[in-house]
């Protein structure tokens, strides 16, 4: 499902942030990074969602060479991919129901199948009566909770969820990661990028562990202590 | 929890009437949620689309008086006694056959000196004096010009030696006079330059302001285009209902700067005694501006529309390029 070969990302001759990674990962697989701030986690999110262009080495995600790929082909990507960004990254001027719609509409869903599916994913994450709410209206824990609804509306192949509990009570991350096991049940690739060591141990998933823009360890079921890779 | 979401695959021709659809839709709700912004930009649009309005209608009020003056020039060719009738129906058909004339008057003896009689009505030691003798006037050709500038063509025409044989004088547009006219051809000409280049300048500032202000409300929102961007919405889905919304500011602004002229240049012909102020005639500049308050109309929404849609769909390029950098 996704593919790194040797993928170097360097972004000034003193800053480079990725070092020759390589990685595969199946398709239906939960993945979770972890690594310090500063590791190149983002870094190697913001390549496969083509947000950066990687120095060199060569990306695969879905079937599509990222080379290969001509700028018009890169919202098509996109589409592909669903993203919950670590600052929510919510639509302003647009309501919950809105921000959520919103993903479905640049795919071109009917209305009838808006005013179908938008209610049941807000029901999932549990903000069920607050659709009419604007985004400036809602706590840290909501907006994460109206990204993550966003990011699975599409039933998305891929979904990658960059720290997604960072701004959340336990109990709340708790709940988020259920959603994402979920979602993961039902076929989609989860890349989960976190420092919760609670979480990761809990989850005894594949963890890929990244220092200093390499991979450092790449063990499934495995256990993580925040303090070894500080 | 039960999760059931439809995976139906997407039909292409209901698509793009869908898409305009929200396109419109959100222009329009935008317009409405940023409520001052879209306040602040429409204010400034109402000014600068005023400004054009203006310096257009004074520009046209302006040159109406320059017109004026120069209708009042012309060249008069006084005719000896001697002349025959033929004679002169000849030379006036000559003068009309040379171009640049808009009219040639006959005048006679008698009109030329009744006209003196009611020029100098209130000096009636002149009037005396006139009376006493015979009419010492002569008849003369009137000649109006078409363009007050090649009025010299006139006095060349009249300096040849088979013409000139036929004058009883010089032509008027000699001496003091033709210094007279030749100053009022050349203010006029100056003014009317500064004029349409009043109207270029303020035209081309009210762009620039347009431009900037629309740019200045997009860059306020470019996390909202670069979060589109990211979940994958195409171009058009996302520069669309800011397009939209420049229009509308654009739109409202049109039809408020012109009731805006309407109602100020009703206001001086009702109040004020005068209706001019110096070389504004404000009377003339009401009545073109209501003749062609619909074609004004429809010219001031196409530069509302054009300069709202351009300046938005120049101001949201920047924020839609893709990284292509290594």
């Amino acid at each position: 499902m996704i593919l790194l070969d040797r993928v170097t990302k360097v972004y000034s001759r003193t800053n480079t942030a990725l070092d020759r990674i390589s990685l595969h990962v199946e398709p239906r697989e939960f993945v979770i990074i972890v690594g310090a701030s500063g590791a190149g986690k983002s870094t190697l999110l913001k390549l496969l969602t083509k947000e950066e262009k990687p120095t060199s080495g060569k990306i695969v995600v879905g079937g599509l060479d990222y080379d290969k790929l001509r700028d018009k082909d890169i919202p098509l990507v996109r589409r592909k991919i669903g993203v919950v960004f670590q600052d929510f990254k919510l639509l302003p001027n647009k309501n919950v129901f809105e921000n959520v719609s919103f993903a479905l509409e640049i795919v071109g869903y009917g209305n009838r199948e808006i005013a179908h599916t938008v209610p049941k994913v807000l029901d999932i994450v549990g903000l069920k009566g607050k659709e009419k709410r604007m985004t400036g209206e809602l706590s840290g824990g909501e907006r994460q909770r109206v990204a993550i609804a966003r990011a699975v509306v599409r039933q998305p192949k891929i979904l990658i969820a960059d720290e997604p509990t960072g701004n959340l009570d336990p109990k709340y991350a708790w709940e988020i990661i259920k959603i994402l096991e979920k979602i993961n049940h039902y076929g989609t690739t989860v890349i989960l990028t976190t420092h919760n060591q609670d979480i990761v141990n809990k989850l005894k998933r594949r963890v890929i562990t990244i220092s200093d823009g390499r991979v450092v360890s790449d063990r499934a079921n495995a256990r993580y202590n925040n303090e070894d890779s500080k | 929890m039960t999760k059931k979401k439809p995976n139906k695959p997407r039909k292409q021709g209901n698509h793009k009437a869908i898409t305009f659809g929200r396109i419109i839709k959100t222009g329009g709700q935008n317009f409405i949620r940023n409520a001052s912004l879209s306040i602040a930009a429409v204010a400034v649009m109402i000014i600068t689309l005023s400004i054009i309005l203006f310096s257009y209608i004074a520009n046209a009020t302006f040159a109406h008086t320059i017109q004026q003056i120069e209708d009042k020039i012309d060249v008069s060719v006084y005719l000896k006694d001697s002349v025959t009738e033929e004679r002169r129906d000849q030379l006036i058909s000559d003068i009309k056959n040379m171009g640049n004339i808009r009219s040639v008057e006959y005048v006679s003896k008698e009109r030329a000196l009744e006209e003196y009689k009611a020029a100098n009505n209130d000096d009636i030691d002149l009037l005396l004096a006139i009376s006493q003798t015979d009419n010492p006037l002569f008849a003369l050709l009137r000649i109006k010009p078409y363009d007050v500038d090649r009025i010299d063509g006139i006095r060349d025409y009249a300096e040849k030696p088979e013409i000139k044989e036929l004058q009883a004088d010089e032509t008027s547009y000699s001496g003091d006079r033709k210094e007279a006219i030749d100053n009022i051809t050349n203010s006029t000409r100056l003014l009317q330059r500064i004029g349409i280049i009043g109207v270029i300048v303020f035209a081309i500032v009210s762009v620039l302001i347009i431009l900037n202000t629309i740019q200045m409300a997009i860059f306020n929102r470019r996390e909202e285009l670069k979060i589109m961007r990211l979940l994958g919405a195409s171009t058009w889905y996302i520069r669309g209902p800011f397009i939209v919304e420049s229009i509308l500011y654009g739109v409202v602004a049109a039809i408020v700067s012109v009731s805006l002229c309407e109602a100020l240049l009703s206001v001086p012909q009702v109040t004020l005694s005068t209706s001019s102020f110096g070389l504004l005639d404000i009377t003339y500049a009401g009545e073109f501006f209501s003749q062609r308050l619909w074609s004004i109309l429809t010219l001031q929404l196409l530069v509302g529309i054009i300069i709202g849609a351009a300046s938005s769909f120049i101001a949201t390029h920047r924020y839609l390029k893709f990284k292509t950098s290594k």
